[in-house]
């Protein structure tokens, strides 16, 4: 997909580094002259809004950490310190916090795109499931920040989480105890959390890279989901056309996140969580975070604690053998009428299981757990299965120009090009 | 991508005024989101508040001997002088100091037996001795730098070594004859 | 088709009934508090300022009622007088802290002493540790109070959570507190309380420690112009100023974040505006989009 390099440096400088070290090289060619297919929507600006939210959250969490301080005793206080003492600390903790529920948001806007669009189906497999480690990772690293702050919610929530692993045969106990550094959650988890929290980001920013590099591999999928057959026709230059597509996407989405960070920047937290650890107290109701809720019903769904636990890995590992399980020829589910249905029905599935997971675990919110939990794994391991194998789809369009151009009333996409350049854009 | 090479018309044009406004408020606006940041790395408001002027008392300092506190986490050195000390001071010939300043110019009038100056060297800041009995004062009996061999005298002026300037004296005031207010 | 239909219809019916069964018995969930009543607090919404006047009140509730038995730890004099606060002139504030003997040292004998409080100082702790403070209250603890505001909210329930994004609803912590503090009540019939106990309607469960402490005329205000308080010297206006208080001390920055705020998002829709003319522009000079771009 990507061809022979169209970088020319003009500069001398630019020629000796071209010569040695080519990154502006890679640079150009990546994020300037890289072709994109010429039809693509919104939904795939989120790739890039994502790129972004790592970089601020890494940004705001490096000024974190300056303040911070890792210790069971001093944790929350120092929080709260940065909330009152710090110059723009509440921006900075409010910020991340939020961040960090925006980063999921977009994350999960990103992993339905290409669930509906097809995009982990071939050659898109590594892609895929890079994007699969990376999500693991954004949970793990969202986790332990979340029990930096030391209030009932961290404390419980390690308690809970890391008491998860007990449930495994022979080794639960030994993997539980070295996860804490002692006999139960306290300063040695705090500290190592810490660390960890640090270091994670930095490996989910290696895997992106190799995320995109998958990506330029293969080129980008689309909403028609036919490949790209002729560059000159059915693509588009990175730069200025997605580039200039993305920033708009980007400061909408920015607006959407100063309205959660500076008018309700606890709407998405728990109010639980202001009050300081307490190991002699377990708070009425623990709720995760919003983002883990369908996976903590998911838990919560099976009355067995080792069987809880391995349905909610599998619900994440079953995302890692999706492009196996879709046997479907056709990619995008715009051309696949009962597919879609299944599609949206999955969405209402992880909605009402996310609404569950921040219900008690009694009573009927039990059993539609186990319903929802079923329709979940049912979409990947029944639906997608047959669906490929019954389903007629509808005629795809025969390129991507086709279906662009296709559209437009009278006229032939060529006898536009023509037209096109002679129109003057010299005024502003 | 064709089409974008074909014409030179379709590059952007510098007098484009949408343009410029679009690319100037991205700057305004990443200028503007840095300002936060930088900021955050300013003292806060603990620090600040825990920088409040300090009060010493001076009763408990022997005729000769000084003592050492900090204030906003610097060293601060109070000495009281001799009358051999205050003499050897003024009498010094301005013209043949490193960084000339007279000896009353460095003290309160009338507490001539009070020197208050910051205890680090000028040279690359290492605490010189010579507060406490016993350590070495350096030619000038006054504070001499283990680190690289500044001399200082009685009035914490430096003499002879790689310091380029005298002790600073730093804000005070006497509140009576035996306390001082520092900041 | 129509099976997909069909089961996309029982979706939604299963959806709508668990939603409405889940928001008939938020009561229930809240474990038994009534829910508080919505209170119209000065500093809601995206414009909305702290009363100077009402802090300055909350603060003398505080420290005349409330601050025998409960610490504010994370508080310090000096955040009295800071922008966005109660705002009392720094004199007033080496006044109120040099109200109280703060305990320092040691001293050059190595004793600890004790000496007027300054404004560097934290608001001194009620009791010094807390089983002294359990001793000294019947076994009950009583909270540290700097971050109580934060650390209260009730249940929402559907649809009023999802509502409460665009009205901005963030006081369900100040609305819970300012009920509470009025809500006791004589325990209903056949209900027997032990010694140390008492009965609140908002309390989750009902029993509470804490006694009611606020008492029509029991706090004197500063008087106005004509000799009199300019606001009802009652135990409601008294639970007010002071949830109003703990609100600032548990956001102190919150009119500067709302301030800030409100300039980056219309920054962000203007900038996103003129993003949106860009893109259009430059994705005129596409061939399929060339024939509608008039300009």
């Amino acid at each position: 997909m990507s061809g022979p390099s169209s970088y020319v440096p003009k500069l001398g400088i630019a020629k000796w580094l071209d010569a040695r070290l080519p990154l502006p090289r890679l640079m150009y060619d990546s994020f300037v002259a890289y072709p994109v297919p010429r039809n693509l929507n919104y939904f795939w600006t989120f790739g890039g809004i994502l790129m972004l939210m790592l970089v601020s959250q890494i940004l705001t969490g490096v000024i974190l950490a300056m303040h911070y301080t890792p210790h069971a005793t001093l944790a929350f206080t120092s929080v709260e310190g940065i909330m009152r003492d710090v110059e723009y600390g509440w921006l900075m903790r409010y910020m991340h916090a939020n961040g960090a529920s925006m980063f999921f948001i977009a994350v999960y806007i990103h992993i339905f795109r290409g669930l509906y669009y097809g995009s982990y189906k071939a050659p898109r497999e590594v892609l895929w499931i890079l994007g699969v480690i990376i999500f693991l990772l954004m949970m793990a690293t969202a986790f332990m920040g979340y029990v930096l702050p030391w209030g009932q919610m961290s404390f419980w929530g390690a308690t809970v989480i890391t008491n998860l692993f007990s449930a495994f045969p022979i080794v639960g106990e030994t993997i539980v105890t070295f996860l804490w550094g002692g006999y139960s959650v306290d300063n040695p988890t705090l500290t190592r959390f810490f660390s960890l929290h640090f270091l994670l980001p930095f490996m989910i920013f290696g895997v992106v890279i190799l995320h995109v590099w998958a990506l330029h591999v293969t080129g980008q999928n689309n909403p028609t989901g036919v490949e790209v057959k002729a560059v000159a026709k059915d693509t588009i230059p990175f730069t200025p056309y997605a580039t200039i597509k993305d920033a708009f996407a980007l400061v909408l989405f920015f607006a959407f996140f100063a309205y959660f960070l500076f008018f309700i920047p606890n709407y998405l937290g728990h109010a639980d969580n202001y009050i300081p650890a307490n190991p002699a107290v377990t708070p009425a109701h623990i709720v995760p975070e919003w983002y883990f809720l369908p996976f903590y019903a998911i838990l919560r769904a099976v009355p067995d604690k080792l069987g809880g636990v391995l349905l909610m890995f599998a619900a994440i590992a079953v995302l890692v053998v999706l492009p196996w399980l879709d046997t479907s020829k056709v990619r995008s589910m715009s051309y696949r009428p009962l597919a879609r249905q299944c599609f949206w029905a999955f969405a209402v599935t992880c909605v009402m299981l996310g609404w569950l997971g921040s219900r008690p675990a009694e009573g009927i919110y039990v059993t539609l757990s186990q319903l929802f939990t079923a329709l979940y794994f049912a979409y990947f391991l029944i639906a997608l299965p047959l669906l490929g194998l019954f389903e007629t789809p509808k005629k795809l369009p025969g390129s991507i120009a086709e279906s662009v151009l296709g559209k437009m009333k009278g006229g032939s996409g060529a006898v536009v090009g023509a037209a096109a350049p002679a129109e003057p854009n010299t005024k502003g | 991508m064709a089409e974008a090479k074909s014409s030179p018309a379709s590059e952007p044009t510098r007098r484009d005024m949408l343009f410029l406004a679009t690319g100037a408020m991205g700057a305004a606006g990443v200028v503007a989101l840095a300002v936060p940041f930088v900021r955050t790395l300013a003292p806060n408001a603990q620090t600040i508040a825990a920088g409040a002027p300090i009060e010493v008392d001076l009763t408990p300092i022997p005729e000769g001997q000084g003592i050492k506190l900090f204030w906003r986490g610097k060293l601060i050195f109070v000495r009281s002088r001799t009358k051999a000390e205050i003499e050897e001071a003024q009498k010094v010939n301005l013209a043949s100091l490193p960084d000339p300043q007279a000896d009353s110019a460095r003290v309160k009038p009338g507490k001539e037996n009070w020197l208050v100056i910051y205890g680090s060297c000028t040279h690359l800041g290492c605490i010189p001795g010579g507060s406490a009995a016993g350590e070495v004062r350096g030619d000038y009996n006054g504070w001499f730098c283990p680190c690289h061999g500044s001399h200082y005298d009685t009035s914490g002026r430096i003499r002879k070594g790689p310091a380029p300037a005298n002790l600073p004296v730093p804000p005070y005031a006497f509140l009576s004859d035996t306390k001082i207010r520092i900041g | 088709m129509t099976l997909f239909r069909t089961s996309l219809a029982a979706f939604a019916a299963i959806m709508i009934g668990a939603f409405s069964a889940a928001s008939l018995s938020p009561a229930h969930a809240a474990g038994g508090g009534t829910k508080p009543p919505a209170h119209d607090w000065s500093f809601d919404g995206p414009f909305g300022t702290f009363d100077r006047a009402q802090l300055q009140r909350g603060y003398k509730v505080y420290r005349e009622v409330c601050s025998a038995c409960h610490g504010m730890s994370l508080m310090r004099f000096r955040n009295l007088s800071q922008k966005g606060g109660p705002e009392f002139t720094e004199a007033q504030v080496r006044a109120l802290a040099a109200d109280f003997k703060i305990s320092d040292g040691p001293n050059e004998q190595g004793e600890m002493f004790e000496r007027p409080g300054r404004p560097s100082d934290g608001f001194p702790k009620p009791f010094p540790n807390e089983q002294a403070a359990r001793a000294a209250n019947g076994g009950a603890y009583p909270l540290d109070l700097s971050v109580i505001a934060k650390a209260r909210n009730y249940e929402r329930g559907f649809p009023l959570f999802l509502l409460d994004i665009i009205t901005q609803y963030q006081e369900g912590g100040p609305d819970y507190v300012k009920a509470l503090l009025t809500g006791y009540e004589d325990p209903p019939k056949g209900v027997e309380l032990l010694p140390g106990q008492n009965w609140n309607k908002y309390m989750a469960g009902n029993i509470i420690g804490m006694p009611n402490m606020l008492n029509d005329g029991q706090v004197e205000y500063p008087k106005g112009p004509d000799g009199k308080s300019p606001v009802p010297e009652t135990a409601k206006q008294y639970a007010a100023d002071v949830v109003a208080f703990l609100m600032w001390s548990a956001e102190p920055h919150m009119e500067q974040r709302k301030s800030i705020g409100r300039q980056v998002f219309i920054f962000l829709l203007l900038f996103a505006g003129l993003l949106y003319f860009t893109k259009k522009r430059i994705w005129s000079r596409l061939p399929e989009h060339a024939p509608g771009a008039a300009h």
